[in-house]
């Protein structure tokens, strides 16, 4: 039988003295399409970054201790051969003072370094993806230019282009309109049809969540609750996870 | 003028400024788009304390500032590493006790005082053939690790991502800053301490403001900076100013340039 597309034991990580996960053990099939979704400073990001074999951080707080153990498609993460693997970062204070295009981003997620020259076949690849992302009119354009959805286009292309067999998505709908989300959704389920790839999705949108996740992961800190979505929402778990439920998440779960 | 170029010292001057024109803006495009424009003043403080320690010692001073510059900027990129200070506080630390031990040493000896403070100038008219053949070495150099730009470029647009790919990022980091004390280290005697930082910072600010890509602003910023060394050469040699000062304020009015004329 091959190896699940993540395992994860007894997985710990401490910033210092701040215990940011704590003993997260879970598996995920391939092509399962998972989403995570908790608090901020949940630990998703950090969770996301450990399968990347990005665990060690920066040294802000004094020293990372990790414990635990991790295998992606039975590897280490940090032996997974790096062209399995797209990863579309969380919106952070991204410098856009960098000069470049679009189209050089999507092509660097290809070459897992920078272009100083785009060849015809890589422009050609790229403009496919972009394409299908819905983002071929901003292949050209400059990059500190583009608008936050805009980016988010790009930035998922970038992680498409290399074909991945797991995808890591941190937050991908952020400034993303209502029409891109559902376009991100559309994208990412014609993707994973055509491919068998495993989707792990951290998002805040626990609507879309329970409609195109076939799993859903509640984090804080520790595993709070992880399955299908109509077991895994549901009034308790969600209060152990946020301590307690808003009205926003009442309406998201009133329907049921 | 054109006869002036004839004359040996002149001929080694321009081949000099070409040389370091060309690598400081080449490894400026990186510093400038990092942030980090303050390693160039700290190294170039910390090649002075070199100098001086080189004249004590009654050593040629440029062997003794490039191991001591070098190490300077491995324990800048250490420091920066290890701890949330930030660049800017890990290069002043290190500026300041660069420029304290040189003060000190040039107190330890009396009588070498002037020889430093060429150095704090500089003087392009005054270069050697053994400078001369040190560039050209650090050129050399440059342009065989000129396949890791795109990873340099790769790191610099997006650290994290460039990690997930399993880059060495950290590797690069410290090889980086130890080809720009290298690079400062060599154009001290050219343009001096106190301007160094103006040949890493200048060019390649002026190539960010008309450049659409990193490709683009590293191929402008090279050509900024060495074109900007023949009319600052031409007008120290003419209004008998230092040859420094001239280019780097040619430099700056290329600069200005770009900013009025940006689209
Ligand atoms: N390198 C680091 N050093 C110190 N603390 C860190 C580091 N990385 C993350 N943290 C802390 O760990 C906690 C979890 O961070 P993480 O980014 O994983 O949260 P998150 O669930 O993604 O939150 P958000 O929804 O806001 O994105 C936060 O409190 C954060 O400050
Ligand atoms: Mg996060």
């Amino acid at each position: 039988m091959a190896a699940p597309a993540v395992e994860i034991e007894q997985y710990s990580v401490r910033f210092g003295e701040f215990q940011a996960l704590q003993e997260v053990s879970l598996e995920v099939p391939e092509g399962a399409f998972v989403a995570i979704v908790g608090p901020n400073g949940a630990g998703k990001s950090t969770l996301l970054k450990a399968l990347l074999g990005l665990e060690r951080g920066s040294m802000r707080d004094g020293p990372t201790r990790v414990v635990g153990r991790i295998r992606v498609f039975g590897h280490p993460p940090r032996e997974v051969p790096p062209g399995w693997v797209g990863y579309v970062p969380q919106v952070k204070g991204f410098d856009r003072s960098f000069p470049a295009l679009a189209i050089e981003v999507v092509v660097s997620g290809l070459r897992r370094h920078w272009p100083f020259r785009i060849g015809r076949e890589e422009r050609r690849q790229a403009a496919e993806v972009l394409e299908k992302v819905g983002a071929l009119h901003l292949a050209n354009r400059r990059l500190g230019g583009l608008s936050g959805g805009e980016l988010q286009r790009v930035y998922l292309a970038r992680s498409l282009i290399r074909q991945p067999r797991l995808l890591l998505l941190d937050e991908p709908a952020t400034g993303v309109d209502v029409v891109g989300e559902a376009d991100l959704y559309r994208h990412l389920e014609a993707y994973q049809a055509e491919r068998g790839a495993t989707i792990l999705m951290i998002t805040h949108d626990w609507e879309a969540a329970q409609h195109h996740a076939s799993a859903v992961l509640v984090l804080n800190r520790r595993v709070v609750g992880y399955g299908p979505p109509e077991k895994v929402l549901c009034h308790e778990c969600l209060s152990q996870a946020f301590g307690h439920v808003g009205h926003a998440h009442q309406v998201v779960l009133g329907g049921r | 003028m054109l006869e002036a170029f004839q004359l040996p010292f002149m001929q080694r001057a321009l081949l000099a400024g070409l040389l370091v024109g060309g690598l400081a803006s080449y490894l400026g495009v990186l510093v400038v788009q990092r942030r980090l424009s303050f390693l160039g003043d700290g190294l170039a403080h910390a090649a002075f304390a070199g100098v001086a320690l080189g004249l004590l010692l009654r050593q040629e001073p440029l062997w003794v500032a490039i191991p001591f510059a070098v190490g300077i900027a491995l324990l800048i990129t250490w420091v920066r590493e290890q701890s949330s200070l930030g660049d800017d506080t890990a290069i002043g630390i290190f500026f300041a006790v660069s420029v304290a031990l040189g003060v000190l040493l040039i107190s330890l000896r009396q009588g070498f005082a002037p020889d430093a403070v060429a150095y704090l100038f500089g003087s392009i008219l005054t270069v050697t053939p053994t400078d001369l053949q040190v560039m050209g070495l650090l050129a050399l150099l440059m342009l065989l690790l000129a396949p890791l730009w795109r990873y340099w470029a790769y790191a610099t647009f997006d650290r994290e991502l460039a990690l997930a790919d399993r880059l060495p990022v950290l590797r690069h980091d410290y090889l980086l800053s130890a080809l720009i004390a290298l690079v400062v280290v060599v154009s001290v005697k050219v343009v001096g301490v106190v301007l160094i930082a103006a040949f890493v910072v200048i060019p390649a600010a002026t190539a960010r403001l008309i450049s659409q890509t990193f490709a683009a602003m590293t191929v402008s910023a090279i050509l900024i900076g060495t074109l900007s060394v023949l009319p600052g050469l031409v007008a120290a040699y003419t209004l008998d100013v230092p040859a420094g000062s001239a280019i780097v304020l040619t430099q700056a009015l290329l600069f200005g340039l770009a900013l009025a004329l940006r689209r």
